[in-house]
């Protein structure tokens, strides 16, 4: 399998598997507000994946389209990172993860935008838009919650803590990446290291919240060695399809 | 419809002899068309009517958002997936303007919300029914908005300004909503066998719940006349449930589903279909809070509530936080 189409589906699966999990809070947000807000970064992302797997399809040359890929891989398949797959928890823990993502997801895209890949350019250009907003509003809530009431600064600072051996494995370096920044398809993915870090302590140290220091880190969604979780969400995405294979909806 | 029952709080309708001076002045700019505002002078029953129909209209978009939500993150395509979620979405911005045209009368969001979770405040009937499999989620938007939206174009000429533009745009994105769910059965009747079953099966569930939602048979609504004349209301429920059924029923064969109702034909001398008697102790066992999902409707609002409070509290807390900061910056 190319290394562009590999790289396509760590693109797409990371859209997909968030968008399913901030789906799963529609209608059951804090706030009529968070749901609609909630809802509009889920509908972005869901739009992001859709055209990151196309494309992918494309690239392999199977005929496999985006439905094709959503529905059909088994977790091993899947290419998203561990962070994305990590359960959506209290409100806290969706906006936290969602925060580390975006302040990713930001510096990536915007690398991306220069891609000698002219579909991956102009995919990237329409996304870095929306995300940009995404991260607008995560770290705002971050702000907030940060420094709200003695029980949302705990809880922020759990969320962080929790999540932080899941935001490591995004900057390191293996074939698939070296490849792709080589051919100057995308950014090395050790270069978005510092200014992710550079925005994340930015605005933790804005909502009073504590840079965890533990270096340990988790590691294995770029190459499909997944949580238990991944499984569990694959149930639910993919019923229809396994349930009823070949139908046309 | 997605206000039922809605009390008006009237015996009889006075007529214009037997006001006051100010009500009838109130009376005679509502015959003459003219809209009233947040800020005209009402009779205190017009604002408690309006207040309890908007409040239960909200209430209803709210927690209407669950049964299909329960299907979003298992929609059987991407596009399908992205549509539906773009429609829940709406249905939260519809209760969003709706308990803001509530607030225009007088009674804060949390205060209007706080009913429901209650238990003391209404929403619509339909919504205390099941979504068993995909195929309901192309019948509500197709059945249960067709119904919603034969309920509110008229409601875009009610007197009351902000109500009446709320649901202009509502009614817009509802009959997308219409659209989509149509096209969900259209796709689902051109599928396999199992598809066509799946279709008809939700047509059947859904079919009498949509008629009922318009709300019991003209004899039995106490209070349909005092809306009308305060032009709140336009038309009768039984007219609106002919309505919806007259354009629901060549829909029906046109997806060649068999019809839900033995006794649904199309009656040459009144010009409309004649239907088969609806289950009036189911409707009001379902209002009455026995209908199937009634608990687990009101269990999951409550939930968000409750387990939202932290959040809105640090939120209102930082805002507090963010205020002072900013007077001690001024000074």
């Amino acid at each position: 399998m190319s290394h562009k189409f590999q790289y396509l589906l760590r693109l797409g699966d990371n859209c997909l598997v968030l968008s399913q999990q901030l789906a799963a809070w529609c209608g059951h947000g804090p706030a009529l507000e968070e749901d609609l807000a909630l809802t509009n970064v889920a509908l972005d992302l869901l739009g992001q994946a859709r055209l990151w797997l196309s494309y992918a399809g494309e690239v392999e040359g199977r005929g496999r389209d985006e439905d094709a890929l959503a529905f059909g891989r088994d977790g091993l398949d899947f290419r998203n990172l561990l962070l994305v797959e990590q359960p959506n928890g209290h409100y806290g823990n969706t906006v936290a993860r969602q925060f580390l993502f975006d302040a990713w997801h930001r510096q990536l895209l915007a690398g991306l935008c220069e891609s000698s890949d002219p579909r991956i350019a102009e995919i990237a250009q329409k996304a870095v838009k929306e995300v940009r907003y995404h991260v607008e509003r995560s770290a705002g809530l971050m702000i907030a919650l940060g420094n709200g009431t003695a029980l949302s600064h705990a809880r922020m600072q759990d969320a962080v803590n929790m999540l932080w051996p899941y935001t490591n494995e995004w900057f390191d370096s293996d074939a698939i990446d070296a490849q792709c920044a080589s051919a100057g398809v995308a950014p090395a993915a050790s270069s978005l290291a510092a200014a992710w870090r550079a925005d994340v302590e930015t605005v933790l140290g804005r909502a009073g919240l504590t840079t965890p220091t533990y270096t340990g880190h988790q590691r294995g969604g770029k190459l499909g060695v997944h949580s238990e979780h991944l499984g569990r969400l694959l149930t639910a995405l993919q019923f229809m399809q396994r349930a009823y294979p070949g139908a046309q909806w | 419809m997605y206000a039922q029952l809605v009390e008006t709080g009237a015996k009889a309708v006075k007529t214009l002899d037997q006001m006051e001076p100010q009500e009838r002045a109130f009376q005679e700019r509502i015959n003459a068309g003219i809209k009233t505002e947040p800020k005209d002078w009402m009779p205190e029953a017009y604002r408690k009517t309006l207040v309890r129909q908007i409040s239960q209209h909200a209430h209803s978009e709210y927690v209407g958002m669950l049964p299909e939500a329960n299907w979003i993150t298992r929609a059987p395509t991407l596009k399908r997936k992205a549509i539906l979620l773009a429609k829940v979405q709406d249905e939260a911005g519809h209760a969003l303007y709706l308990y803001s045209a509530v607030e225009t009368l007088g009674v804060t969001r949390d205060q209007t919300y706080l009913d429901l979770l209650s238990g003391k405040a209404k929403y619509s009937s339909i919504f205390n029914y099941p979504t068993l499999t995909w195929a309901d989620i192309g019948a509500i938007g197709w059945l249960v908005d067709g119904s919603a939206i034969v309920n509110q174009i008229p409601l875009c000429r009610c007197s009351y300004g902000p109500y009446a533009r709320a649901m202009v745009r509502v009614c817009k994105e509802e009959s997308f909503h219409q659209r989509q769910g149509f096209d969900i059965m259209q796709a689902l009747c051109k599928g396999t066998p199992e598809q066509k079953a799946m279709a008809q099966d939700a047509l059947n569930r859904w079919w009498w719940p949509s008629l009922a939602m318009h709300g019991p048979p003209d004899e039995l609504s106490a209070n349909s006349a005092q809306s009308m004349a305060w032009k709140i209301k336009q038309n009768s429920n039984d007219e609106l449930r002919q309505r919806f059924i007259d354009q629901t029923a060549p829909q029906i064969e046109f997806l060649g589903l068999a019809l839900p109702d033995a006794d649904l034909k199309w009656n040459e001398a009144r010009g409309h279909y004649d239907y088969g008697a609806i289950d009036w102790e189911e409707f009001f066992n379902v209002v009455n809070g026995k209908g199937p999902c009634n608990q687990e409707r009101l269990a999951a609002r409550n939930q968000a509530w409750e387990e939202g409070a932290w959040f809105r509290e640090a939120m209102s807390a930082y805002a507090a936080k963010q205020e002072q900061s900013d007077m001690q910056g001024a000074t």
